[in-house]
């Protein structure tokens, strides 16, 4: 926490969480943004990057994605945001962008957290599921997980906390890391009404909003990455 | 730990991760790669496209299984195949192969004059075709995941879908200034069942994601269904009836992704590559339109 903004009217005070909205589900993020109290703006641009204290990339197909971000230029811009404390959030397509190494994209992702994720690993869509995760440091009730042709995280480097994992079916895999200021989860917290992720999220961008106002990060975007 | 397949959830959650995304047909895999490379979301595998379909006449049924699996072969990202209305076979049949969605599509010469699918005993979700909101909804009734407005297909006309999404839309507008009292007389009008359509006013739009299809031709006509409303884009015959297809493929992704930007759309519409020539509606004969196939 940490912050004197107010997060509970989503007033002029509000802190402001941009959702990547180039393809994928962000609609859905930002209304979930806003039940838990923050402003959601879509961001297509790199002016509209530029006006935001964080940002999400949704779930939707990687490979699009990750193509729309280098012909629209943002590829760039973002890297250099995700290395200097800027909060990001990748579900699903989202998570795999940020992944150092992607098994199967044959198009250049973000690079910024340091695993490896596969894409599409745990079969084709009539493999999608949902399950009941151990909330681990989020507390209280299970967490319910939403799993849509899924990536799976097969490694993660040391100095990368594990928050969520899926049970012993599935080899206790991590299914949720945050790496500094980036946060990755192969599931949609989005499609759920647990707003337990997307509050983590908000105080995060909020933590980063009130440093930037204090001048104790570098100015947003702009930079080659 | 509990662990669920084939849920409402997961089945209408694919459909969107596809939105504010375009579904192209494609008849090879060579298809289906560029068609990836221009950004697609997914892809429709099909033997002919629509317009081909429309010319060369005969029954038009679910394509020959080795094409399907070239083309999942081909691609990382999902691809959806079609059967013909009612034909439950085909769709098993296609379930089997590992499609991640079956579009049960007018498209294709309808197997059941009757009944469609049920498709809440599938696992893989459907999509299905609609002209209004009754229609949507009975398809949502029987396990549809997804919805797109028909158009009609093949005709690179987009009037027709243009027609069905202000239908659709224009009928959720109306939905929600009722009162409790006149839902079930409107959900009997519509022949919809009454529970779905208290939810549609509820939340002010269809349950599923709906995309618009069926008419599809230039980046112009794909931003103008997402402002009518469209979650997203099927273009058809478009792309590759087109006389430079990855152009195309590329200023549609574009237009969609920036349907509110006015500079980008006139930019990707300048010195596009010829789109398909397009029928007029009127010049079709009555029993040749697509759209009135289901019910």
């Amino acid at each position: 926490m940490g912050s004197m903004r107010n997060l509970t009217a989503a007033g002029a005070d509000a802190v402001t969480v941009g959702v990547l909205a180039l393809q994928g589900d962000f609609a859905e993020h930002a209304a979930a943004l806003r039940r838990v109290g923050a402003q959601a703006h879509e961001v297509r641009t790199l002016d509209q990057l530029e006006q935001v204290d964080g940002l999400i990339i949704p779930g939707g197909e990687s490979t699009t994605i990750a193509r729309l971000l280098l012909a629209y230029e943002l590829r760039a811009p973002i890297i250099a945001l995700g290395r200097s404390g800027f909060p990001i959030w990748g579900t699903c397509a989202g998570a795999i962008l940020l992944a150092e190494e992607i098994v199967t994209l044959d198009r250049p992702g973000l690079h910024l957290i340091p695993m490896v994720v596969e894409r599409n690993a745990y079969g084709r869509q009539i493999d999608s599921f949902e399950a009941e995760l151990d909330p681990g440091p989020l507390g209280g009730r299970p967490l319910h997980a939403v799993f849509i042709r899924a990536p799976r995280i097969r490694s993660v480097s040391n100095d990368v906390e594990v928050l969520l994992r899926l049970g012993p079916e599935y080899d206790d895999e991590a299914v949720a890391v945050q790496y500094g200021s980036l946060l990755a989860t192969t599931f949609h917290p989005e499609l759920t009404e647990d707003g337990r992720l997307h509050r983590r999220f908000v105080e995060m961008c909020e933590q980063y909003g009130s440093q930037r106002d204090a001048g104790q990060v570098p100015a947003a975007a702009g930079g080659s990455g | 730990m509990v662990v669920e397949t084939a849920t409402q959830t997961v089945k209408a959650g694919l459909a969107q991760m596809l939105k504010g995304g375009v579904i192209m047909d494609v008849v090879t895999p060579e298809h289906a790669r560029i068609a990836e490379e221009a950004g697609a979301c997914s892809v429709m595998a099909l033997e002919r496209v629509p317009s081909d379909i429309r010319a060369t006449g005969g029954v038009a049924r679910m394509s020959d299984p080795s094409l399907i699996r070239g083309i999942i072969d081909a691609v990382s990202i999902p691809v959806m195949a079609k059967v013909r209305i009612g034909h439950f076979v085909e769709a098993s049949i296609l379930e089997a192969l590992g499609v991640d969605y079956i579009d049960e599509s007018e498209v294709l010469t309808p197997a059941d004059e009757s009944f469609h699918i049920n498709k809440h005993e599938f696992a893989v979700p459907f999509v299905c075709g609609c002209r209004d909101l009754g229609e949507a909804l009975r398809r949502i009734a029987e396990g549809a995941a997804m919805i797109r407005t028909k158009g009609e297909a093949g005709t690179g006309n987009i009037v027709e879908a243009v027609r069905h999404m202000r239908s659709v839309q224009g009928s959720i507008r109306a939905l929600q200034s009722m009162g409790d009292e006149e839902l079930v007389s409107y959900a009997r009008d519509i022949g919809a069942p009454v529970e779905l359509v208290r939810q549609t006013r509820e939340m002010g739009r269809l349950p599923v994601v709906n995309f618009a299809a069926g008419g599809v031709a230039t980046p112009a006509d794909a931003a103008l269904m997402m402002r009518l409303g469209a979650d997203g884009v099927f273009v058809g015959s478009g792309i590759f009836k087109s006389e430079e297809p990855a152009r195309m493929a590329n200023a549609i992704v574009r237009a969609v992704t920036h349907y509110q930007d006015d500079d980008v759309l006139a930019e990707v519409s300048t010195n596009l590559p010829k789109a398909m020539p397009g029928i007029e509606i009127a010049e079709i004969p009555e029993p040749e339109l697509l759209a009135k196939r289901g019910w």
